[in-house]
């Protein structure tokens, strides 16, 4: 059972306050390292960063505005080979969500890794927040909006700006200890709190014991009773513009031509499939000999149907993608943000995934021990009466 | 106009199907000539890859064939296929392409009219459906 906190806020300085909660776990030793968000010197936008020095914690920014890469990889390349010191890492829950998928792929090695999970406002695009701050509309005054704006889960963003679709259609905002998303050591939990006097920390059982021994937190078990309400007013909201966009969505993709129609300004460049922290596999199949084919197979093919568009397969990389990762598909948003036609990719792969992940009763990123779909079966499952499967 | 004659590509495992059509070859079993064999060691090497091609590059249908639960050579290869097939299958009616083109039949090597009556089965369904769509679509 996790144990709960929490910490009082001076002054109104609510971003100071969680960061001298994370700077006595890496000055008293619990961990020695830590993942973590932090402005740029150019201000006008925020990076991953790996720290060891307490002091340079100083400015980082745990609610980051921007995703400019999905952390859950940061998080792979730092655990998979041979980490022997304790990090932790500050992640949004559907980083925390792609971290757990990529655990189960033996990407993400959770052994010396402590998770710190952090109620999340939604974030922007990289360009939108570039410009919001050269418009002074960034910064630490956005920060304190958000952060003001979670006591009641109202959040407006800057005017003429809107969150990434993204994040506007995430039901899973919080790091909850209902478990929507499980894998978390630590959860700054900010919603249904009154940010400007205090927060709330729940440590899990992994650190509960060092944190209350060293002195760093004392737990008391309570939680303002509006969090949940809070909580379920921000998820009710998403989920009904997740539901519209599906709904939206289908209206548009009746099939496969029209879903050519609406992708049809997909350049193949392929930058849905190198963002997406699921696409877990290491040679992408699109970019191996299996798409390199004698010229006289092309001339074949383009017999067949008079003609072919060239290079073929945009709607075979598509489907394939689909049919590799969508069952982990997370809904990050990251293929939307990466796409240079801005087309709506994240709503196609959260939607077949819908389908899909019901299917097999699965939710990615709930709890490290469920096994993947794609890489599971049951011998009693799915019939297969006269050919309709 | 000449009836439509639908094109089936048929990815059949070595040990069960594959044996199971050799069978109804040589027993004499009749089933229409619309289907193309591709042969392969099991089921569970068919890639969803394969399934798509074959339908965007002009079969009307696809049939994939293995052994019956707890038969498979390979011991869980027809397990694989069955979860791949149904996610590939979920996919497609996900993105409107409901019609149901993609069959995927346990038949074991003595099921010799198991295999006939499929193939003739499966090629009536494709008739009543008209040809396939997906093999249009020079712009995929
Ligand atoms: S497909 Fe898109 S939304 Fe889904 S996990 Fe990958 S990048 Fe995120
Ligand atoms: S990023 Fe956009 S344009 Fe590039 S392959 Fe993906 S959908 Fe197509
Ligand atoms: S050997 Fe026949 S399905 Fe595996």
């Amino acid at each position: 059972m996790a144990k709960k906190a929490a910490v009082k806020v001076k002054e109104g300085r609510i971003e100071e306050a969680i960061i001298g909660f994370l700077k006595s776990l890496l000055e008293r030793g619990v961990v020695e390292a830590m993942v973590i968000p932090k402005a740029l010197p150019s201000q006008d936008g925020f990076v991953q960063t790996l720290i060891r020095d307490p002091e340079k914690l100083n400015g980082a920014c745990v609610l980051s505005p921007t995703m400019p890469v999905q952390s859950a990889r940061v998080i792979s390349n730092l655990t998979v080979k041979n980490l022997g010191k304790k990090v932790a890492a500050i992640l949004k829950p559907c980083e925390i969500r792609a971290a757990v998928e990529l655990a189960k792929f033996l990407q993400v090695k959770l052994d010396n890794l402590y998770v710190i999970g952090i109620d999340c406002p939604g974030t922007f695009e990289v360009t939108d927040y570039a410009k919001m701050a050269q418009e002074g509309k960034g910064g630490e005054s956005l920060t304190k909006e958000f952060l003001k704006g979670m006591e009641k889960g109202e959040i407006p963003p800057p005017s003429g700006y809107v969150f990434r679709t993204a994040c506007q259609m995430c039901e899973y905002p919080v790091v909850d200890s209902t478990l929507r998303v499980s894998q978390a050591d630590v959860i700054i939990k900010l919603f249904g709190y009154k940010t400007d006097q205090e927060i709330g920390i729940e440590i899990g059982d992994k650190l509960e014991k060092e944190v209350e021994e060293k002195g760093i937190l004392s737990f008391a078990d309570n939680e303002p009773a509006s969090r949940n309400e809070v909580v379920n007013k921000v998820i009710a909201e998403r989920t009904k513009k997740r539901d519209a966009l599906f709904q939206e969505f289908k209206g548009v993709v009746k099939n496969l031509q029209t879903f050519l129609d609406r992708f049809s300004t997909c350049v193949r460049c392929h930058n849905c499939m190198v963002a997406c922290p699921i696409c877990y596999c290491k040679e992408c199949v699109f970019r191996t000999a299996v798409f390199e084919h004698d010229g006289d197979q092309f001339l074949r093919w383009a017999d067949r149907k008079g003609g072919i568009r060239m290079p073929p397969d945009t709607l075979i990389f598509h489907l394939i993608r689909m049919s590799h990762m969508v069952t982990s598909c997370i809904g990050c948003g990251l293929c939307d943000s990466a796409c240079p036609s801005r087309l709506p990719v994240a709503t196609l792969f959260r939607s077949v995934g819908d389908r899909i992940q019901k299917m097999f009763q699965y939710v990615p990123g709930r709890n490290v021990e469920e096994v993947p779909p794609v890489a599971s079966f049951k011998e009693d499952e799915l019939k297969i009466e006269s050919g309709a499967l | 106009m000449a009836e439509f004659e639908p094109r089936i590509v048929a990815f059949l495992c070595h040990w069960c199907t594959y044996t199971g059509a050799d069978l109804a070859g040589t027993t004499r079993q009749q089933y229409p000539p619309n289907i193309r064999i591709i042969h392969l060691m099991c089921s569970g090497a068919v890639d969803s890859i394969y399934v798509l091609k074959a339908l965007i590059d002009g079969a009307d249908g696809v049939l994939i064939g293995g052994c019956h639960p707890g038969d498979c050579h390979y011991q869980t290869g027809n397990f694989k296929a069955r979860r791949r097939v149904a996610i590939l299958k979920g996919i497609l009616q996900q993105m409107g392409f409901t019609e149901n083109r993609v069959w995927l039949k346990w038949i074991s090597a003595s099921e010799g009219k198991l295999f006939a009556d499929t193939v003739t089965k499966m090629v009536e369904e494709l008739k009543k459906m008209g040809p396939n769509p997906m093999k249009q679509l020079w712009n995929a």
